[in-house]
Order: C-alpha cells, then structure tokens, then sequence
C-alpha cells in the first residue's frame, strides 16, 4: 500500500498546545500573532522526506552504550518502547524516531547548557531508530533527571525525553517531549500545562512491568500518534 | 480512533542528536539543475535574532518531481542525485543557509501548477508547535498564478518570495522571517 492512501483530515488542533501561552515565557516575542493561511493539500504538503535506516547505525537505539569513552555512563537504566500509529490506529512503519534528554544528573551534552550538575563523558543523550512493520521503535537509555531553568522563579522542567518523528509525509512531521508517570513537577511546568487538559495524559509514558528487563532495565510505554489516516478499499 | 500526540517545543538543547555537518547541502556534484544559495535571518516580535532554531527544507528536484512514492508521476524523471530534503541551524545572528537546486513547478489542486518554491519548516524555543512556511522566487512570472500565493493577502505576499541577488559567482536567495510583529511571515497550516 502506498503513502498515497493516506488521507489527512485537518489537523486536531484540540490536541495540541495554543501558539502562545504567556506562562511560558518564550512564547511571548516569538509566538506568530496573526494565524496561519489555510492551505490545500497538495504535492508539496502530501510528500516528504524518507529518512531511515541510512541516518542511524543500530548501536544509536542504546544511549547507555552509543556514547561510550572510558566506561558505562552513570544513571538507572531504563528502556522506552512503544508503536507509532496513525489516527486509524494503523501502524506506521519505517518512520525515523530521533530522541534528545539530559543525563541522570540533569544536564544537557550542549555547550549552552550552563547548569551546574555533572557531564557525563560517556553519554551524549541523543538517540535514533527506525519503526518496524508494526510501528514499535525501542530505546535503551537512562532516565533523565530534572533540570532548573530561568522561566520564572524556581522553575524547573519535570524529568522528560525529546522525541523527534517523520512519518510519511510533512503533515506528519512532530516534535514532541515524553513525561514520567507520578511526576509532581508536571503541574508545574509551563511547557507540559500549555498542552489541552484533555490532551495532556498522551505526553505521559506509562510503566510497563512487562517491558523491564529482569536485573537490567525499568521498562516504560510511550505510543505515538501521527496526525493521517490510512484508508482500506471499501472504507468512507 | 486514536488522537494525536501532542506538538512540544524542540527547546534549546537539540543540537547533538539533530543537527550533522553538510546537512545544510542538498546540491551534490551530479545534482541536475542550477545551483543556488538560499539564506535568511530569523527575528522574533522584539526584532532580536532567533539564534537557536532548526530549519528544515523540503522540495522538488528540478524537473518538479518529490522523491516519494505520493508523488507517482513516471513522467517527470527523479534524481538519484537528489533527496530534496535539508536540515539546518540559525547561527548567533539567526542566520541559516542551504545549498541547493532552483526546484521545478508541481502540481496544484485541479489543472493548476504552483510556481517553483521550497517548503520550510522551523522549530525553536518558544514555539509549541512548529512553523510550516514557504519561500517563492522573486524572478518567477508563475508566481502572478500560484494557488497558495493567491490565498495570502497580497499586502503579505512579499513575506514569502525572496530576493534574488549575484555574490561571488553565486546565486543568493534571501528570505528574512519574522515570527511576530510587523512584517510578520506568512505561515501555513495545511
Ligand atoms: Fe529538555
């Protein structure tokens, strides 16, 4: 089946957050004022890149080990695993999974991150794989800690995972950020408050008993949903 | 029915897992069409520049062909030289740049053709969702008849076509976008 039986119906802007939420304070100068053109869907809105498996080698689904220099990196394992699927709950398979977090003592692998907590020299934080012919990608790293920003008054961002996603076309293209189930910070963050309170659970892994590897690895569920919807002969 | 996970800003630290060296390149040494340089400067609503945004550059080859199965048509050749797809930071001053080919026309809705132009995408701090917009070429006369440009509000127009100019033996296309305020960009929701 191609990419062409796809059919978009308009984006579910009750599922994503508004263009400016004044408590986060960034939106403030760089949220656009006037709202966006509607436009028809065409090639160019129909298409898009295929980046897959010759963006990544295997090793970059394992952030404990891609990184390495002089020993294992320091942190509680953890494993993160889930299926990407369109809004028909179809699978998407072959879609390129990016994913960016701090380390387990809440600082980034990036010259603009001035907090003080440690670098860890055996982890970069930053991880890719592709989705299988079900739409699972799995990750093996370890979970992030939270960090201190400069949004307001003791900010600070609940521990959380950057995900980065291609699905078959430009209108399936999101960036997104995973949360930790029970986190107390979360009703707290700006970022994950600007996000519609029905729509807001969907950012939240689940832990998943069955996932955790005996003696290795706590296991967590996050699952994707891509905006699109895969049509069948014989449906609509 | 499943609902869509919700968009979340890229934030500030996205660099090391995003951003490869060249990536900015689309034009190799067997790449059909012409040569040109496409560069602009991001400025939010203060006028100060966007110095950590990821902009990313999605077009057809010369011929006006995407290289993705949507686009089926075996009349208009692919180029095995060319994936049509960049990827780019802002620099300090807000600046980014790609290398790339002057696209063909494509298809519009019915028997219409859209005037050759690239599809840009830009995510940054600050923005919740991303930004979908498109850059136009100012020497284009198919522009005066392009379905999308004809949707915008012709005192914006000029938001999404850029300026063409000669440096250094280059073809320079320059668009500035402003994410806010006056002279704000045109962005698109599909
Ligand atoms: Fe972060």
């Amino acid at each position: 089946m191609s990419d062409g039986d796809t059919t978009y119906p308009p984006r579910d802007l009750a599922s994503h957050p508004p263009a400016l939420h004044e408590a986060y304070g960034s939106t403030k100068a760089r949220a656009p004022s006037l709202a966006p053109v509607v436009v028809p869907h065409t090639l160019s809105e129909l298409t898009g890149p295929r980046l897959g498996l010759d963006r990544h080698e295997a090793i970059d689904a394992d952030l404990t080990r891609n990184a390495v220099r002089n020993g294992a990196p320091l942190g509680e394992r953890i494993v993160v695993t889930g299926r990407v699927m369109d809004e028909g709950e179809r699978p998407v398979p072959d879609a390129l999974v990016e994913v960016w977090q701090c380390n387990a003592a809440g600082r980034y692998h990036h010259p603009g991150d001035q907090h003080d907590a440690p670098i860890d020299p055996n982890f970069s934080g930053a991880g890719s794989c592709v989705s299988d012919a079900d739409g699972r990608y799995r990750f093996t790293t370890l979970k992030p800690a939270a960090y201190p920003w400069g949004n307001h008054p003791n900010a600070w961002r609940p521990a959380h995972i950057h995900f980065s996603l291609f699905g078959p076309a430009t209108l399936t293209r999101l960036i997104t950020q995973m949360y930790f189930p029970g986190d107390p910070l979360l009703p707290l963050d700006p970022i994950f408050m600007s996000t519609p309170a029905g729509a807001r659970d969907r950012l939240v892994a689940a832990y998943d008993h069955d996932v955790t590897m005996p003696g290795h690895a706590l296991g967590y569920r996050f699952d994707i949903v891509l905006r699109g919807r895969r049509a069948t002969p014989g449906e609509g | 029915m499943a609902r869509e996970t919700p968009s979340q800003t890229i934030g500030p630290f996205f660099h090391e897992a995003l951003i490869r060296p060249g990536e900015n390149i689309l034009a190799g040494d067997d790449t059909a069409g012409a040569r040109i340089v496409v560069e602009g400067r991001i400025t939010d609503g203060d006028g100060a520049p966007v110095g950590d945004a990821l902009v990313e550059l999605w077009q057809a080859n010369a011929a006006g062909r995407y290289a993705h199965a949507t686009d089926a048509r075996a009349e208009v050749p692919l180029d095995a030289a060319f994936t049509g797809y960049g990827r780019g930071r802002t620099d300090g001053d807000g600046v980014f740049r790609f290398e790339t080919i002057k696209p063909g026309p494509v298809p519009g809705p019915g028997n219409s053709l859209q005037a050759p132009h690239l599809n840009l995408v830009i995510f940054a701090r600050g923005l919740l969702n991303h930004l979908t917009t498109r850059l136009y070429f100012e020497d284009e006369a198919a522009n005066e008849t392009d379905p999308v440009l004809n949707l915008v509000d012709e005192a914006r127009r000029g938001t999404l076509i850029a300026q063409r100019r000669e440096r250094g033996g280059q073809t320079v296309y320059r668009l500035d976008i402003r994410l806010q305020g006056a002279g704000e960009t045109v962005f698109l929701e599909a």
